[in-house]
């Protein structure tokens, strides 16, 4: 026993130099400590200068047109009055069309790939859609300008405004335009432009999250009988909803801010049709067109609406945790 | 290894044999011929003729001739890739999901061949249910992990379906522990009583098989005790198939037992048998630690 002692001893001396070098670690312990301190402060410094970059500028703004500026549709640089909501609602209808389209279409592949397709297939395809997600959105709005519109004008739109036109309320949105009608840019086409554009990160996002569902659990609720859709609703879904919601939310975030490719499309008319055919703006497409010549109460409007569309984002991000919470509070407290 | 696994394996079939002994199970049944190794029984509820499987290229299963007694339980035990796990997702086709694996023969009941292109594996599955290795409870509350599988064959009433998820909990002896908080996920349980859970919620659509694929080797051993008496119990109304490699278990839990070695079946008889005085060389190699 007391020999093992001394010979626990011995090698405490043998290694006391480690002992040392201990010390010299926990030094860079804490330097690495205040190293990445740091760098998650200078995240929030940087949130914090955009938002006083954006209420300071958009002080006159508010100031010359009140909240009024939200919702007046007035863009008259002559008279210098400005209002947001042209822009505000092209940005929202875009994202909304883009969103209608690119979910379903999102979740399609997302659960091909997965679940369905032979082993020679996967790879291909999600290959495919990892490279439409690497394509500049600039090359996105020529396509779109070049071949989607005019070809959009040429074929879809007539049988559109034909078979949906006519509609009691609903047929306001596929009234032919009353000009730019032969070009085919409108807020339709940029929003479906917008969901080619959202669809690879959507798609990419799903897939990873649903390839983490353990194959036991499948296996089981496949054993009980359950056809792939009943297996995908019932159990893929809500195993990996933090993850969907956060791959939507990502979309939905690029299609609210996609600039280039929707401001080739969208047609920049200052005007809001009631037409979803009409051309249309949204604040992004905005603020590229009119910086480069707006000064004065221009550019504190246009500042303005920079600062509607953070929020807009804020909220969409807000929503999505509070869906998560609701999603989350409906698993576990169900009553029976 | 060797040198010491012999005494070691003395003392296991000992405690075996004085496990088989204790059960009641065994006079009632009547002794039939055995071929190559294999009792056959007269009362099968599932009868395999010629089963081969397939994974791509490789055999995993060669000629497989048993039948599996009604209300009774069946072990499968053997070293790890002997072809025991394999046999049992021929069963319910779960094999089906992967493309490549494929299983060729007859695997008959009620004198239908399972394997049949025409069968419905949805409908099939509904009668053949599945408890897996690790415990699987679906991302939804206890309730509804019970309600799932109830929902995709029947339409029932609410008060119905409480009754029925009731009922299933009852048989999956975890009632008295979860039915103040039905509402809650099933995932929160503990292990084992995730496993009774899953148990529990394959017995809710009234299969007449179920299958066992190592249900305890993730559990505690008061879990598993609490499993194995719940196995037994359940033999009563369903026909029980459980993959394990626990020899304890085996003999503890089943009225027969196979032992399969490299994708073949070497001895099928009751388990007091097959522990106590095994036909083929193998098998008592195996049962008494020898190898494997």
């Amino acid at each position: 026993m007391s020999s093992t002692r001394t010979g626990t001893l011995d090698d405490l001396k043998s290694v006391a130099p480690i002992s040392r070098s201990k010390l010299s670690f926990a030094l860079g312990d804490v330097v690495f400590k205040f190293t990445a301190l740091f760098f998650a402060l200078v995240v929030l410094m940087l949130l914090a200068g955009i938002i006083y970059m954006l209420v300071q500028g958009s002080l006159p703004a508010f100031q010359a047109f009140g909240l009024g500026f939200i919702t007046s549709d007035e863009w008259d640089p002559v008279k210098e009055v400005y209002g947001a909501w042209p822009s505000l609602a092209g940005t929202l209808v875009a994202a909304l069309i883009a969103m209608l389209i690119g979910l379903p279409l999102s979740f399609g592949i997302a659960i091909f790939i997965t679940e369905m397709a032979p082993q020679w297939l996967k790879r291909p395809v999600g290959t495919a859609v990892e490279l439409l997600a690497a394509i500049p959105s600039i090359i996105y709005g020529m396509w779109g300008l070049f071949f989607f519109a005019p070809f959009f004008a040429a074929y879809i739109q007539p049988g559109l405004v034909a078979t949906l036109g006519p509609l009691p309320i609903f047929g306001t949105l596929f009234q032919m335009p009353t000009l730019g009608g032969s070009s085919g840019v409108s807020v339709l086409t940029a929003g479906i432009v917008l969901s080619i554009m959202i669809v690879p990160f959507m798609a990419s996002v799903m897939r990873d999250v649903f390839e983490i569902v353990p194959g036991a659990l499948k296996e089981s609720a496949y054993a009980m009988g359950a056809t792939t859709w009943e297996v995908v609703w019932n159990v893929v879904l809500p195993f990996t909803k933090t993850g969907v919601v956060g791959g939507i939310m990502l979309g939905l975030g690029r299609a609210i801010g996609e600039t280039m490719a929707v401001t080739f499309i969208i047609g920049n008319a200052s005007q809001l049709g009631s037409s979803l055919l009409e051309p249309g703006t949204t604040i992004a497409a905005k603020l590229a067109n009119e910086f480069n010549e707006a000064d004065g109460l221009q550019m504190d409007s246009l500042i303005a609406m920079g600062l509607i569309l953070f929020v807009i984002t804020f909220i969409v991000l807000m929503l999505s945790k509070l869906m998560l919470m609701r999603l989350a509070a409906t698993q576990e407290g169900k009553k029976t | 290894m060797s040198t010491m696994a012999a005494p070691q394996g003395g003392n296991v079939s000992f405690n075996m044999a004085s496990a088989v002994t204790k059960k009641s199970v065994g006079a009632e049944h009547v002794m039939t011929d055995k071929v190559n190794g294999v009792r056959h029984v007269a009362n099968g509820k599932l009868i395999l003729r010629d089963l081969n499987f397939y994974y791509g290229k490789f055999q995993g299963l060669h000629n497989i001739n048993v039948s599996f007694p009604e209300r009774q339980v069946t072990a499968m035990i053997g070293p790890s890739g002997c072809g025991k796990s394999t046999l049992l997702r021929t069963l319910n086709r779960i094999y089906d999901l992967y493309p490549g694996q494929r299983a060729e023969g007859e695997i008959l009941m009620d004198g239908q061949n399972l394997l049949d292109k025409s069968m419905d594996v949805n409908q099939l599955r509904a009668k053949i249910g599945m408890v897996f290795q690790k415990p699987t409870p679906f991302p939804m509350s206890i309730y509804d992990n019970i309600a799932f599988g109830v929902k995709l064959y029947e339409n029932l009433s609410k008060s119905d379906m409480n009754d029925r998820v009731e009922w299933a909990l009852r048989k999956g002896a975890i009632w008295d522990e979860v039915k103040d908080k039905l509402g809650q996920a099933g995932t929160a349980l503990s292990g084992g009583q995730q496993q009774r859970l899953c148990i529990a919620r394959s017995i809710a659509v009234k299969p007449e098989v179920i299958l066992f694929d190592e249900p305890t080797s993730a559990l505690d051993p008061i879990s598993t005790l609490k499993i194995e008496e719940l196995i037994h119990e359940l033999k009563t109304e369903f026909t029980v198939v459980i993959v394990t490699h626990n020899m304890q278990q085996a003999a503890r839990v089943s009225d027969y037992t196979a032992f399969m070695y490299l994708g073949k079946m070497v001895e099928y008889d009751h388990t007091n048998v097959i522990f106590t005085k095994p036909d083929k060389k193998e098998t008592e190699d195996y049962i008494t630690g020898r190898f494997g």
